[in-house]
Formats: structure tokens, sequence, C-alpha cells
């Protein structure tokens, strides 16, 4: 799923740094995520892993670190597949 | 409210109207000559209003956003451009309000703020990057203790007649543009060269010139917290709030100019019904809109205040956006319709009808933060996010 992420980053995130240097909770924010880049990004993953984020995790955190964006993943992969 | 709550509430209210009669009897001359409303800006510090936002353990008054609206409005009824200085003077005061608690610097500049009525200005737009104040090409240099910085600041709204300025920066010169800090710059530790001047249509008297700003101060003076969290739960949010509060006002007196042209048309004809008497009645239905939008603006925010997530979230952000858009709209119709009203004498200059200033003044709410940019922002959010369908939420 990382590598997914990071991929899926590389792609929409618009970061001035490479995004394979990146720890798990480095702030992407940081590293140069625009807000604007933030929703193409969240596109790329409801697309990529078939799920839509609720409206509760539509905030900046959710999306402030590869490690917090493959949390909220989990929850909603889990969640579609017990479904 | 408690009883001693309203009858703060009241005082702070007589204290605004105070503030919008000197404002009123100034506002054609600073509008003429594009000048500070000095006079205006004095009876707030008099009043002791540039202060009324920092926490009472402070020496504020821990004064509520409806509050600050409040006196937005009322002042907005008087004098657009001492409204917009005063609401911008609040947008800046709220940054320090809602993210500078936790440092020690922050805290006792706010004690400052109040004992001596400290104007407030912003530095947030640059050459090269225009009004996108998300992102940032200077950026301040820490070494050791101390901080410089460096801004081609295209607008310093005020800047050379404010007490202190917040400058928005990136964290360091290797820093990403949207990695950006904030910085509290006081008189005495910066140096402005005057680039550009102030010469517009309407909003003459916020004196937004450009400058060259440098600045060497304490490292402690910058914001411990990322700008993008100040922009994203405090600074937005308010600027749409109290820009909305005061155009509010603006098209208040407006509608109030021409009601009072209908009612002396009333007087002079009592058997018949002014020509203008159905648009005032249009008008009035869409002052109650306006006016809704305003309170409901209010309301959502301090219930956000109260809750992180809801701050955070892009339903927050859609509001605050569809309020500043929907209420820089609402108050040039507003005008228009009430020049209707008043006709040649709503037009002409030195009557007690006039609405010139009202409309020129008026102009620059789709453009500071412009509608089209703001319009962009959310419809790239409404791509994710969820519309909550409930009327009373």
């Amino acid at each position: 799923m990382d590598n997914q992420i990071r991929e899926l980053i590389t792609k929409h995130g618009g970061l001035s740094v490479d995004v394979a240097t990146l720890g798990l909770d480095a702030d992407l924010y940081d590293a140069g995520l625009s807000s604007f880049a933030s929703v193409q990004l969240m596109l790329g993953l409801e697309d990529r892993f078939d799920i839509e984020f609720p409206e509760t995790m539509l905030n900046r955190r959710t999306f402030a670190s590869i490690a917090s964006i493959r949390a909220a993943l989990a929850q909603l992969v889990d969640a579609s597949e017990a479904a | 409210m408690s009883a001693i709550g309203k009858a703060e509430a009241q005082s702070l209210v007589e204290r605004a109207r105070r503030v919008a009669a000197v404002a009123a009897a100034h506002a054609d001359a600073v509008d003429r000559a594009a000048r500070f409303p000095a006079e205006a800006i004095a009876a707030m510090k008099a009043e002791r209003l540039l202060g009324i936002a920092v926490p009472g353990r402070l020496g504020g008054e821990s004064a509520t956003i409806a509050e600050i609206a409040e006196v937005c409005s009322i002042v907005g009824q008087a004098c657009s451009a001492s409204a917009m200085i005063f609401a911008m003077h609040q947008i800046k005061m709220s940054s320090l309000t809602s993210h500078g608690e936790d440092s020690p610097w922050h805290r006792a500049f706010m004690t400052r703020c109040a004992a001596e009525q400290l104007l407030l200005g912003s530095a947030t737009t640059e050459g090269g990057i225009g009004g996108d104040l998300r992102n940032s090409i200077c950026a301040v240099v820490v070494e050791g203790e101390r901080a410089r910085l460096e801004k081609d600041a295209t607008v310093i709204s005020y800047g050379a007649m404010a007490d202190a300025i917040l400058v928005t920066s990136r964290r360091h010169p290797d820093a990403a543009s949207s990695d950006q800090v904030m910085t509290v710059v006081v008189k005495g530790q910066y140096t402005l060269e005057r680039t550009t001047e102030w010469d517009t249509l309407g909003m003459r008297g916020t004196c937004s010139e450009g400058f060259k700003l440098v600045a060497e101060v304490p490292a402690e003076q910058i914001f411990p917290k990322p700008f993008a969290e100040i922009a994203a739960q405090s600074m937005l949010a308010t600027s749409h709030i109290f820009w909305s509060a005061l155009w509010y006002g603006i098209a208040v007196d407006a509608v109030a100019r021409a009601q009072a042209f209908v009612r002396a048309a009333a007087r002079r004809q009592p058997s018949v019904t002014p020509p203008g008497a159905l648009r005032l009645a249009e008008v009035s239905a869409a002052l109650q809109t306006m006016r809704s939008a305003v309170v409901a603006g209010v309301e959502r925010f301090e219930e956000a205040k109260a809750n992180p997530d809801k701050l955070m979230s892009m339903g927050f952000a859609v509001a605050m956006n569809n309020l500043k858009v929907a209420t820089s709209q609402q108050v040039l119709a507003i005008i228009n319709h009430a020049m209707l009203i008043c006709g040649i004498l709503g037009y002409k200059n030195g009557t007690p009808f006039s609405l010139g200033r009202h409309l020129r003044d008026a102009h620059s709410a789709q453009l500071m933060i412009s509608n089209d940019r703001i319009l962009s922002n959310t419809s790239n959010l409404l791509l994710v996010q969820k519309q909550d369908t409930s009327l009373i939420g």
C-alpha cells in the first residue's frame, strides 16, 4: 500500500522533493503539498482503492503524511471488504 | 447571554457607534483625498476597540466573533475604509488569539496590544505571487536567536500607519513555497520603503500601498504554528466574516438612504405611494438575505471554533468561501437597487442620498481575494467534498 501511496503522491502531489526520500511521518505540506494538489491526491486515492473518503476524513490532518493516509485507507478498505 | 454579558455587549455597540459618528464626519474627506482615516482610528483607540479580541486575562475583553462583526458593520455604515482597517486589524488579531497563546512572546505582545491599542497590519502578498497568500517567495533567515526578513510586499494596507505588521514568508531559504511561517515585526524593528501608491476607485482610505519591508527581530517573534494552520483555522474564516459584516454595513446604509428618500416622497404626497416604494420592499428582502448569510457564517464559525475537526474540514472551507462570494455580490446589487430608488440624488455627490462612495467602495469586495480565485478553490474542494443536505444542521 505504501508504494501505491508514494506513486500517487509523486503523480499528484507536486512536491518539491523526491517522494522516495520522505519518511512515513514526514509532513507532506512542509514538502510542498498544496491544498489544490491534496484534492488531486484524494481523487487519485479514491480511484485507485475504489473507496470514497467520508466528510469526517476530508481534513488537512488525514493527508498530512504517508502514515496518516495509510491509516485512513486501512479503515476504508477494511470497511468496504467487510461489507 | 447573562445580564453582565449583555451589558458589555450594549456598551460595545455604544462605543462602536461613537466611533462611527467620528468616521461618518470624515468619510467624504478621507475618500476624496485617499488619506488614512486618522480621526476614526484615533476614536477606535480612545474607545479601546483595537484590543477587544485579546483575552480578558491578558488585558482585553475576549470579544466574540459576533461582537467584532457587529462593530465592523456599525463602522461600515459610516466609513467603509475605517471599517476595513478595523476588520483587517481584527483578522491579524485573530491569528494572535487563536495561535499565539502557547508562545510567551506572543502572549506578552497581546497584552501590549490591549494596553497600548496597537494597530496591526498585514504583509501577505508579494511581488511575483500576487494575491495567493498561501505561497511565498521570501524566506525568513534564522541565525541563532535572530531572524531576518526581506519582503517585496505588493500591498501592506495602512502599512505606514501600523504599529506592527504580521509578515508571511517561507520557513527557511530552502523551504517549499507553501511551507510558510508568520512573523510579528514591531515598529522600530523594520523599515518600509514605499514602492507603489494607492489611488483607486474606492476604499481609498485604506492606503494599501506597496512596500519593501526589511526587518530583523528576535526569532521568538515567529509564530510557532505553521502559517497553513493559521490561514485555515482563523485567517480565512475571520477575513470572510469580518469583510462580509462590513459590506453588510455599507449595504445597510445604502438601504437607509433609499428608505429616507422614499419616506420624504411619501410625506410630500401622503395619498400617493411613491414610485420607489415597491423597489424599497424588494431591496429590503435582498438586505435580509445578506444579513442571514453573515449571521449564519458567524454562527458556523463560533461552532467550528469549538471543534478542530470541523474547523479543518472541507465543508467549513466551502461554507466560508461561499459566504464571501455571495456577500461580495449582494452588496453591489443592493447599492445598485438603492440607487434606482434615489435616482439622480443618489448618483450625485453631496446629497443626503448620495451612493457613489458606497458603490465605489463595495466594488472592492469581489476583488480582495478575487472571487475567481475563491471559486476555483471551491470548485476543486467540491470534487471530493460531500454536501450537507440538512437544513438546520
